[in-house]
């Protein structure tokens, strides 16, 4: 197994003078490709945070941030930009999609934003992707359309569309009923067997962090556990 | 940059109310932007011909003689001198020699030799002073369009024929054939036929002026040779200014152009333009507030899927492109809609060529519309107001604007 990030001496606050808060504290946390983990804590540990800046849309106030060998601490908008469309996926409690858009052209996103344009190649893996999440009958749904369970897995679908070498997911589940969860964390954990992607899932619940390999505690800024 | 188009496109059919909305207030600004560049262009059009479309573009007068000094023959005082009228005495002598060369230079579509003065109009007992036009036989209607002006008879001037006004001919009750007594300045009287009544629709030539042939203007004004007056008509009238100097530089003469004496009306027309500008500007700048606004509100609007095109790998550009983008497609769009039903609108109004004088109404040139500008500027302004609200987008925090 080879190393995919490593963060150390993560400090990132928020504010100025009286009013500054102190999320991260020195944070370290090391993964390497093909984990499934969950990432634990109560709220205001800073475990969101923690994953906006493991997603580069966030720099830190100091320490080291490093994934797939690149020092991601102090590169430019567009480099960090050009990076997460590569090897990052997301995928938000309240999943996020475009709405105006139909469940393949959300799932397509991140490739035509890149190519410039939606290819024949991207349509091919979008629907591919959706009919392995058992959206087959919903690809060219628009979005408005769908359950929450569905709009989640579109979202996982979207997350997956480049290959990403990580994949963010900031309670997931949260918004879902038991069997929307349940059925959103057998596909996760299947593409993290099938395809080596490796997840790192922010939750509270912990019969969802049962199902990942590994569980990272967070508390008061710091990798507790 | 096609992805982005197809984005904005979406965004745009996704509110398609809205959309229409916007379209059509911007095609509202294109119509005004159109009508008044028809309007203006029109009426300028109309009043240049109505003008200086029958003024001589580039005039060569003769110098006027000094008038002759009184002698003291006595110590009396002198009551009443008669001195014969000095304007027959200034004489253009080399015509034949320069004509040709005025002729030959480019811009220049015809000129006129003239010899002109003062008389007296008689038939019965009634007596008109007129302002007497000797004209060239075949130029009569080079400087004034007098063949386009008949209402009765031909322009075209014989020996013994006379051209008269309408209203003088109504004032002095006479027709088309009749005989009447033409007394110049000088003393000469001359005995001519009404072959052609006019009506230019200006009170001035069509009550006081009288057009003769050349050859009886020079008996009338005992000038056996040259004339008084050479006229110049230009294809471009606005070139005056220019080719006045060079007629000076080749002949030596005075050549005047039209500007020199209708300052004021240059100065009207250009006040028009420049009033049709600044509406035309107003029109654009509504559209330019009316794009951003509502480009602003959209991206108020889009801010949490701003932040999720951002978080998926879209770039700052790409989202500017997206909203700019939008503000191009409406003001085409808009641009479009308007400058068709302008044209549409325009069409119902009278052709300008039809609008003759006395007619009520607009005297407006559909073919003034400046439809491509209008739909090239509004296209541009629509860029340019959305650059504001496209910016604002791109600079969106993902973090915040997805944490919406």
């Amino acid at each position: 197994m080879t190393t995919l990030l490593d963060v150390r001496d993560l400090v990132k606050t928020f504010g100025a003078g009286e009013a500054e808060t102190r999320v991260l504290r020195g944070l370290n946390l090391t993964m390497t490709s093909g984990e499934l983990a969950a990432l634990l804590g109560p709220s205001g540990s800073g475990k969101s945070t923690l994953l906006t800046i493991l997603g580069t849309l966030m720099h830190p106030t100091s320490g080291r941030h490093t994934m797939l060998g690149v020092d991601l601490t102090t590169a430019s908008d567009h480099a960090l930009t050009e990076f997460r469309n590569l090897h990052i996926g997301f995928v938000f409690q309240f999943h996020n999609l475009l709405p105006d858009f139909t469940a393949l052209e959300n799932v397509i996103f991140p490739t035509a934003v890149r190519e410039g344009r939606e290819t024949g190649s991207a349509r091919s893996r979008g629907r591919e992707l959706l009919v392995r999440m058992g959206l087959g009958e919903r690809i060219q749904f628009p979005t408005a359309n769908l359950s929450g369970g569905q709009k989640q897995r579109v979202a996982v679908a979207r997350a997956l569309m480049n290959r990403p070498d990580l994949v963010l997911a900031d309670e997931p589940t949260g918004n879902l009923d038991r069997a929307s969860a349940l059925q959103v964390m057998d596909l996760i954990g299947e593409i993290n067997r099938d395809e080596g992607t490796t997840f790192l899932i922010s939750t509270h619940d912990e019969k969802i962090a049962a199902q990942c390999r590994r569980q990272i505690v967070v508390g008061d800024g710091l990798v507790t556990g | 940059m096609l992805y982005a188009l197809k984005i904005a496109t979406r965004y745009l059919t996704a509110s398609k109310a809205q959309t229409a909305l916007l379209v059509f207030g911007v095609a509202i600004g294109v119509f005004i932007f159109i009508f008044m560049s028809a309007l203006i262009g029109g009426l300028a059009a109309f009043i240049m011909a109505r003008t200086a479309g029958d003024l001589a573009h580039v005039v060569i007068q003769a110098e006027a003689v000094d008038p002759a000094l009184l002698p003291r023959k006595s110590k009396g005082t002198v009551l009443l001198v008669q001195e014969t009228s000095t304007r027959a005495t200034a004489v253009l002598k080399d015509t034949p020699a320069f004509i040709p060369l005025i002729e030959a230079l480019p811009g220049v579509i015809g000129t006129s030799q003239q010899i002109n003065g003062s008389g007296f109009l008689t038939r019965g007992g009634q007596v008109t002073q007129v302002s007497i036009y000797g004209l060239e036989p075949g130029k009569e209607s080079v400087i004034v369009d007098l063949a386009g002006y008949m209402v009765e008879g031909s322009a075209t001037l014989g020996t013994g024929d006379v051209l008269l006004g309408k209203t003088l001919a109504e004032d002095m009750d006479l027709q088309l054939g009749q005989t009447v007594r033409l007394q110049s300045s000088s003393g000469i009287e001359a005995l001519l036929s009404i072959s052609g009544i006019y009506e230019t629709g200006s009170g001035g030539p069509d009550r006081r002026q009288a057009y003769v042939g050349l050859a009886t203007a020079r008996t009338l004004f005992r000038m056996a040779q040259g004339v008084t007056r050479v006229e110049i008509k230009l294809e471009d009238l606005y070139a005056a200014d220019a080719l006045a100097p060079r007629i000076r530089a080749l002949t030596g003469l005075d050549a005047k152009s039209w500007t020199e004496q209708a300052a004021q009306l240059l100065e009207a027309l250009n006040a028009q333009a420049q009033t049709g500008y600044i509406l035309k500007a107003f029109a654009l700048l509504t559209i330019i507030i009316g794009v951003a606004s509502a480009l602003l509100l959209s991206t108020y609007r889009r801010r949490p899927e701003i932040g999720i095109m951002r978080a998926m790998g879209a770039g700052r550009w790409f989202v500017m492109v997206v909203f700019v983008s939008q503000g191009a497609l409406i003001g085409l769009m808009g641009g479009l809609f308007g400058a068709a039903g302008g044209y549409g609108v325009l069409l119902a109004f009278p052709a300008r060529e039809t609008f003759g004088p006395g007619q009520s109404g607009l005297p407006i040139d559909i073919t003034q519309g400046a439809y491509g500008l209008a739909i090239v500027l509004t296209t541009l302004g629509a860029i340019a107001a959305s650059i504001l609200p496209a910016r604002a987008a791109a600079r969106l925090d993902p973090v915040t604007a997805i944490g919406q």
